[in-house]
Order: C-alpha cells, then structure tokens, then sequence
C-alpha cells in the first residue's frame, strides 16, 4: 500500500481537475435553461458524503445512486439505464 | 509484461486491436457472447454470430499468436422476450462442441425483469447439465445492485452448482463483497464513465485482496480500450505493487479460473 504522501504526488492533480470539472458541470447546469431532471437531483443528494469521515464514500454514491426496489420487474421500459434510478412514471 | 485478457468483444473490434493487444503481452482472449449494439432479427442471426465466435475470431487471433476462447448464451439485453430467447439457446448445445467454448456466459440480468430471470436460471441449467462454468453480466448503472442480488438469489436456488466455477462480472464497490462473500469469483471491468476506473479497481484490490479477482476491458463497440488490462497493470507498478502481485491478477488468477474448463490451454 502506497503512502500519503506518494499518492498525493501521484494523483493529487488528477483528483483537483475532477473536482473541477464536477463544480463547472454544476456551474453549467445553473446557467442552462429549462428543467433539470431525477439525475441532477441525484447527484446533488451524494455529495455530501464527500465529506464524511468513512472508508467507503464510492460504495456510499454508488448505493445513493442505485435502484433501491429488490423484486424483478414484469416489463422493462426501456433497454439502457440513466446512472440514477428514474421516478416510477419517467 | 504477460497477460490474459479474460473478457473482450473482438468482434467488435478491428484487427489493429488485435495486434496492439499482442504487442502489449496478451497472451489469450476470452470472448463471452453479447449484445452487437443492435437487436438481432432472428435466432439465425446468433447462428452466424456463434459462428463468428467459434470460427472466425480464433482464426484473426491466432495470426497475432494470441489463443481465442469464447462463452455462449444469448445475452441478457436481448434475452426479455423468452420464445426468441429459447429458440437462440435451442443452437448452444450443437456449438458446445467447438473447441474453443468455454462455457456459458455472459448471462444475467439487464432491466431486473422476470423474463430475464427465467431465461438467466434456464441457462445455469445448461450449464450444470454440460458440466461448464458460467460467465455472469451485472447490469448497468441504477440497475447493477438490484441485478446482482437477484443474481445473487437465483444462484443460491442451484445447490448443485459450484461456485468456484461461476464468475460475477462488472462488479463496483457496492456489489464486490456480496459475490465475494457468496464464495463466487469476481470481474472487475475497466471501461470508461460506466464501470470501474483503473484506480477503482485497484483500491478494491488493495481493500480485498486478490483472492477471486480479475481484470478485463470488456472492450466491445462502444467508447472503451482494448489495453485497459495493461493499463491497469501499469497503473498498480506506479502505486507501488510488486511485479508478482501485478502478474497475479492480470495472468495468473484467470489463468486459474479459466484452467477449470479443459479447454482452456495457454
Ligand atoms: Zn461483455
């Protein structure tokens, strides 16, 4: 396992420009007109466990971000998927 | 650098990737049966394409000298209507007999449907009663936690079933410990924006251990790199892991899971 320090030099960079670009995306939401939808409310509701004290915040957005229902479907509306679960009448 | 890349769609795929993939150590291939990016027309369509996996595509490999395996289902995607999924699984039992079959697969779950569950357990039956190992898609996105514990509880029904030869593959953050814990092997696939990045999956590498663990692109029509696998390899170098430990995952731990069919061979 590699050191803090080593993995600030290694990916520092990197983590500040996707830090950058998620706050320029939501930047660029505002300013875009007409209605969001279901994703965008998605992601703003998992942010905040950026900031939490835990060891798992990728399972934590990924679980936020996941279809919570637990029985198979009779019929699949669609084929693809969003990346947040869709309200039932989307 | 050596490896296997144990989940590619080279039909897909140009023959450039080929000879990059040889370039870069891939030593073989395993190409499970998937989706084209289109439905298909008719069963007839997933003859050729069965075809093209067990005649075509070892033939354009091996002129790279890379060894071509393949697995065979029809895929979940096109697997929700069951009278066309069942005329497509009626061809597997004659295909099985190509040399280069490894198994069943990749079957599983796309939209959590019933229709896909019926088909997924009637192609774990195909496999016990050829005695192969499976290949298991998780869905995309919002769907993969729901479809994997689906899978999940469809498997645990089969008590024959051995789960060493059964891998779950595209798993995340929120679906590794589940397979894992099952005793199942697990994929991590390295494809852009929508499954793991090559840090993800080596932090849940470095979280697991790589007990059960392999590597793959799962490069197919779509935005992804052939060379993912080696990437990844070079990426564990820069964060510190040993050339054992890299070798491990990226050759030796497919090379164990995939050993259990007698027809794979390096
Ligand atoms: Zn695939």
């Amino acid at each position: 396992m590699p050191q803090k320090k080593q993995l600030l030099d290694l990916q520092f960079i990197d983590a500040r420009h996707k830090l950058l670009d998620l706050a320029a995306f939501l930047d660029r939401m505002d300013r875009a007109a007409g209605d969001d939808d279901f994703r965008l409310a998605a992601l703003r509701s998992a942010l905040p466990v950026l900031l939490e004290s835990r060891g798992d915040r990728a399972r934590a957005i990924l679980e936020a971000m996941s279809d919570p229902s637990t029985e198979p479907i009779p019929q699949a509306k669609r084929q693809g998927a969003y990346g947040a679960p869709p309200p039932a009448d989307f | 650098m050596r490896y296997i890349e144990p989940h590619a769609h080279m039909v897909s795929r140009t023959t450039d990737d080929y000879q990059k993939l040889a370039l870069a150590g891939c030593e073989a291939l395993c190409e499970p049966a998937f989706w084209a990016g289109f439905d298909r027309s008719s069963a007839q369509g997933f003859y050729d394409y069965f075809r093209q996996l067990t005649e075509y595509e070892p033939k354009r490999a091996a002129k790279f000298g890379i060894r071509h395996f393949c697995w065979l289902c029809i895929n979940p995607k096109e697997a929700d209507d069951p009278v066309f999924a069942r005329e497509v699984m009626a061809l597997i039992p004659d295909f099985i007999r190509c040399g280069n079959v490894l198994g069943i697969g990749e079957i599983g779950f796309n939209k959590n449907t019933r229709n896909e569950q019926a088909i997924f357990e009637e192609h774990v039956q195909i496999a016990l009663d050829h005695d192969l190992p499976v290949l298991i898609h998780t869905p995309h996105l919002e769907d993969k936690l729901k479809g994997t514990r689906l899978t999940l509880e469809s498997l645990a029904n089969f008590s024959k079933l051995d789960r060493s030869r059964v891998i779950i593959d595209h798993v995340e953050e929120h679906t590794v410990t589940m397979v894992l814990d099952a005793g199942y092997w697990a994929g991590m696939t390295l494809y852009p924006e929508s499954k793991c990045s090559l840090d993800r999956a080596i932090d849940m590498l470095e979280v697991h251990g790589p007990e059960r663990l392999w590597l793959n692109s799962a490069c197919d029509w779509g935005v992804s790199d052939p060379l993912a696998v080696p990437q990844c390899a070079l990426r564990m170098k820069s964060r510190g892991h040993l050339a054992d430990a890299v070798e491990r995952v990226i050759y030796g731990n497919p090379r164990e899971f995939l050993s259990q069919s007698p027809r794979f061979a390096l």
